[in-house]
């Protein structure tokens, strides 16, 4: 297997603080007038996306441009996906045409995992499933990090749909391993009991007052209730018991920080409000996973 | 024809029979079991230091023939179930097209006559198509030479369809196999309920979603008292119910696999398909349920579920891979370290498990070695050293989470009908 970056579980807090230090030093380049490095002039990245997504695949496409590097982007529709050749097939294919890493995206959990066991090639996990989705996880705690000194004794309100949140797996273990007090909240069928055992420092409520409580950091998860084809939580109550409002920030702390990964699903998860409000940070997010994705490619190519 | 085998320990359960013995088998049955046997024109194997025991029975495997034959054939898996010491072999009717009639059954057994190396007995489905809607033909099924009826792969959701299939099974005396997984609360999951599941991002099979239906069946058993048995059993409440079930007179009973009483959701590697069957590997306490109701008596036998696949068709994201991994060649050796070794059952028990057992259920006149029976033998040692591999196996798929590992007793030899259809190179 090479050495690409599938999740943050396997990563230690040395690895992560690394990234994260370089992601910091990548940030006044986002806005200087020639954005462009040439860190990673000559190499090739190759985004393939499974699964639709704009801002992540543009994230990537940016960052590897920024570093001086190729970009290619192959989206699933059109594509020999589409044509029911298989996973192996296709990135067998894509690696005998020597990029130099595979940002990949896909909806089955731990696809990634199992390409890198059969490819020469690195492979950038941009998301798998239910699973993982490590760069967002970094941008998060970059994000956090340019508003606090430390990580350390911080108490996070992750709240929404755990259950299929690859975006919540990630932070919990990243900020886990800094000694966050992690605090995961959503409706109890889409809060499993087993979460409380993902990574130390993680409790669990069905109670959002309780969730806030005193939170530093309020991170709301996009919650698709239309695609989950079942009975977890009916649609129309979701916003009264489980979406974030104003009011609720008054239980937090005063500088609490409120941070969502987009697209922003405003009156389902949170109000309108509450995404215009001043410590909302969900573009500085936005635009830290520039700056953290070109880490993350140059620590894995560079 | 005949061949005597010399100076193994010969265990039969059926005639209580646990000494050092000759086996002298001529014209396919057994002659005799006694000291110093011998015959002019026998063939001689010597059995010295090794058990000796009546042909195992599986009851419970796929041989994908017809309809999936780049997976399996009834010559293969014949030649993968001799190479593991089995001598009759129960297939499972998800072929394609399902044995639901008569001529699927006996296109089984003819093929079988001519390919297979080991005895094959056909089961046949429940309903047309394995659909869960309609009964099949299941009286022209029996006279065909089913031995059983079973939609295993899919349950049968329908409580009413069930309780007539029941009955059915009932007159024409054949035993009624259940694979017990409500549908809608397994719901598309790909591995047991557990902290791991949660941790993968796979979709969970709650343990619940295998004990409802338990629940149900043993409910309809006592109603129709037909005979019900429950395929790979892999829960501890399921378990519990068949314990209480029996202990009530009903005549209902349940196998296990090796991979469900060695392995639990725990020594499972990410996302690697070779882990992936159903029943999923459950909790360590199921798994140990498992092993305490095998040596108690509640299972009445150890059945592979040999599920083969195509490597093909195990590349995949785990999420699409197919469920069942191959498991003949490696039951024997993984019953002996699980459970013999390990010293939760006797080795008379676990000669039980693997004919008695499953002859008490299935009824296909086998499993003992008493004169007259008929010829088929199975010669295992319980201390010899051997390394699985599975890109040795007969069988056409490689689908096994077993391979390279190293076992302590294992199959030596298999006779069918008198006949040396396998011995270890």
């Amino acid at each position: 297997m090479s050495a690409g970056l599938l999740g943050i579980e396997e990563l230690d807090r040395t690895e992560i603080e690394a990234i994260l230090a370089r992601a910091k030093d990548f940030q006044p380049i986002q806005s200087q007038t020639v954005k462009k490095l040439d860190t990673l002039r000559g190499k090739m990245i190759v985004n393939l996306f499974y699964e639709a997504s704009t801002r992540t695949r543009t994230s990537f496409e940016i960052a590897a441009k920024r570093l001086g590097a190729d970009a290619v982007s192959i989206t699933a529709s059109g594509s020999s996906v589409s044509k029911g050749e298989s996973l192996v097939d296709t990135l067998n294919t894509l690696a005998a045409m020597r990029p130099d890493a595979i940002v990949m995206r896909h909806a089955a959990s731990g696809a990634p995992h199992f390409l890198a066991r059969h490819l020469p090639t690195p492979i950038i996990n941009a998301g798998d499933g239910t699973h993982e989705h490590p760069t967002q996880a970094l941008l998060d705690a970059r994000t956090i990090l340019d508003r606090r000194d430390s990580l350390e004794g911080l108490r996070v309100a992750i709240i929404g749909d755990i259950a299929h949140s690859r975006v919540a797996r990630s932070n919990v273990h990243l900020l886990s391993k800094f000694g966050v007090e992690i605090v995961l909240c959503g409706p109890a069928s889409l809060l499993p009991v087993e979460l409380a055992q993902l990574a130390p420092g993680v409790r669990l409520t069905t109670d959002i007052r309780e969730a806030i409580g005193d939170a530093d950091v309020i991170m709301m998860l996009r919650v698709q209730l239309e695609r989950q084809h079942e009975a977890a939580f009916p649609a129309s109550e979701y916003f009264r018991f489980y979406g974030l409002r104003l009011e609720h920030l008054d239980l937090a702390k005063p500088d609490a920080i409120v941070m969502h990964p987009g697209p922003i699903n405003r009156g389902r998860e949170l109000s309108s409000e509450v995404a215009d409000f001043q410590r909302s940070v969900i573009l500085n997010q936005v635009e830290n996973g520039i700056a953290v994705r070109m880490a993350v490619l140059e620590k894995v190519i560079g | 024809m005949s061949i005597v085998i010399k100076n193994g320990r010969v265990i039969d359960p059926a005639s209580q029979t646990d000494r050092v013995a000759d086996v002298l088998i001529v014209d396919g049955r057994v002659a005799g079991v006694a000291p110093n046997l011998s015959s002019p024109k026998a063939e001689v194997f010597d059995a010295t230091g090794m058990i000796v025991a009546p042909g195992f029975i599986d009851m419970h495997v796929h041989l994908r023939e017809p309809g999936f034959e780049h997976a399996e054939t009834i010559e293969s898996g014949s030649r993968a179930a001799a190479a593991g010491g089995f001598t009759s072999v129960c297939c499972m009717p998800n072929t394609k097209p399902v044995n639901d009639s008569a001529t699927v059954t006996s296109y089984i057994v003819e093929r079988a006559r001519r390919k297979a190396v080991v005895n094959v007995f056909p089961i046949g489905a429940i309903t047309k198509g394995s659909a869960g809607e309609e009964l099949a033909a299941i009286g022209a099924m029996k006279e065909a030479g089913a031995v059983a009826i079973s939609d295993d792969g899919v349950p049968v959701m329908n409580a009413r369809v069930m309780r007539r299939a029941m009955e059915f099974a009932r007159s024409y005396d054949l035993p009624i196999i259940q694979h017990c997984e409500d549908l809608n609360l397994s719901g598309g999951g790909d591995m047991n309920e557990c902290a791991n599941s949660v941790r993968w991002g796979l979709r969970g099979i709650p343990a619940a979603a295998e004990d409802v239906m338990v629940a149900r069946d043993l409910l309809l058993a006592e109603l129709t008292g037909a005979r019900y048995h429950i395929a790979h059993i892999s829960t501890h409440n399921a378990i519990a119910m068949v314990d209480y079930a029996r202990k009530h007179g009903l005549a209902v009973s349940c196998e296990a696999t090796p991979h469900h009483f060695a392995l639990s959701d725990r020594d499972m590697a990410p996302y690697d398909s070779n882990y992936k069957m159903k029943p999923p590997l459950r909790s360590a306490r199921d798994r140990a349920a498992v092993v305490e109701a095998i040596a108690a008596g509640t299972v009445s036998a150890i059945a592979t579920d040999h599920a083969p696949h195509p490597g093909s068709e195990k590349m995949q994201e785990f999420e699409r891979c197919p469920f069942g991994i191959i498991g003949l060649e490696t039951a024997i050796a993984l019953s002996l370290q699980e459970l013999v070794h390990t010293a939760k059952i006797s080795l008379n028990r676990l000669v039980e498990l693997f004919t008695t057992g499953p002859e008490s259920v299935m009824r296909l006149g086998r499993g003992t070695l008493a004169p007259g029976a008929m010829g088929d033998v199975t010669i295992f040692s319980t201390e010899l050293s051997w390394t699985y591999d599975v890109n040795q196996s007969h069988s056409r798929s490689r689908n096994s989470p077993f391979d390279g590992k190293i076992f302590r007793g294992g199959p030596v030899a298999t006779v069918v009908g008198g006949e040396m259809v396998w011995q270890r190179g």
